[in-house]
């Protein structure tokens, strides 16, 4: 398991999976999002090359309400 | 009559008038809203995702980006930092390049940080964004802006969700009279007499937000801004009558019985 930090939570996620594999997790794949991977933000045609490792930070964002 | 069209960072829009989409009862509301308002362009913010609940809606799920210009905003930020961070997230995500630029200098008036502002849309710019500025009604600073490749300027009419209208309007006026591109006051608007009077003015567009979200009666205040836009347009487009001191009688004196 990887111990990764998930939009400032800790979160357990299983080893060797990717990117996608996380959106796919939250149900995140079809929606409008974009990713920080330790404070790089990550092209989209990246999300199944770039595996989780522990320790790593995530950010995952969206669009919100805003003036 | 040359046809009036309202051209901002390249992309021609319908209406004069952009709206927010924050403070909002729920989703439901804030589309119905911006329906009402005309508007074909919407300012939305960049958050973090709440990854405890993943079946809750979210907004894009009620806006359809074909349909509608989400414009993305740095709104919160205090610093460079976080506003080219936020965008270069949000360009990600849609492939956006027309971003709307806001940095924040102090938290009880939400006045912007200028010094900020300035060398954050230059950086912007440089790497390609279309800039619209969030600033303070300083003309001088306007210009600045424009210098540094600000694609629209975006001049405070009061402090953001404050709902006072126009504080200066000599300000607004200069800057609209000088700025080679679009000038859009955006925050402090209250009531839509306040977007006539910015668009009388002569300003391109109005930005409004709190003024809808938080009317008593969202949707037909965003109708009510529609009309106030389009109108306030069609008013300075036909110019007013000159100002006397003194009264000049409407009806003729002579055949006067």
């Amino acid at each position: 398991m990887a111990k990764i930090q998930l939009n400032g939570k800790k979160v357990l996620f299983k080893s060797n999976c990717s990117l996608f594999d996380l959106l796919k997790k939250y149900k995140l794949t079809n929606k409008k999002v974009a990713i920080e991977h330790n404070g790089v933000i990550v092209p989209k045609i990246n999300y199944k090359k770039i595996n989780l490792k522990n320790n790593d930070k995530i950010e995952i964002v969206h669009f919100i309400g805003g003036g | 009559m040359k046809k009036d069209i309202f051209k901002v960072a390249g992309k021609t829009l319908k209406s004069r008038l952009i709206v927010g989409t924050g403070k909002y009862r729920n989703f439901l509301e804030t589309a119905k809203a911006i329906k009402a308002s005309g508007a074909d362009m919407v300012t939305v913010a960049v958050r973090r995702v709440n990854i405890l609940d993943k079946k809750k809606p979210i907004l894009t799920d009620y806006l359809n980006p074909k349909k509608i210009i989400l414009l993305p905003n740095t709104a919160g930020c205090f610093n460079s930092d976080e506003a080219l961070r936020t965008l270069r997230l949000a360009r990600e995500m849609g492939g956006w390049k027309l971003v709307k630029l806001e940095v924040l200098g102090d938290k009880k008036t939400l006045y912007p940080n200028m010094i900020e502002t300035i060398k954050s849309t230059q950086i912007l710019a440089r790497e390609g964004f279309k800039v619209m500025v969030y600033c303070t009604d300083d003309p001088l600073l306007a210009k600045e802006l424009e210098n540094n490749g600000a694609s629209a300027i975006m001049p405070l009419a009061s402090p953001i969700g404050s709902g006072l209208g126009i504080q200066n309007k000599v300000n607004i006026s200069l800057i609209i009279k000088q700025s080679k591109v679009p000038v859009i006051v955006d925050a402090g608007i209250g009531t839509a007499s306040d977007a006539t009077i910015a668009m009388e003015l002569g300003c391109d567009g109005v930005l409004v937000n709190s003024a809808i979200a938080k009317a008593k009666k969202p949707i037909l205040m965003a109708k009510a801004f529609k009309n106030a836009v389009v109108s306030g347009r069609n008013s300075y487009l036909a110019g007013r009558m000159i100002k006397s001191h003194l009264a000049l009688a409407s009806s003729p004196f002579k055949g006067l019985i």
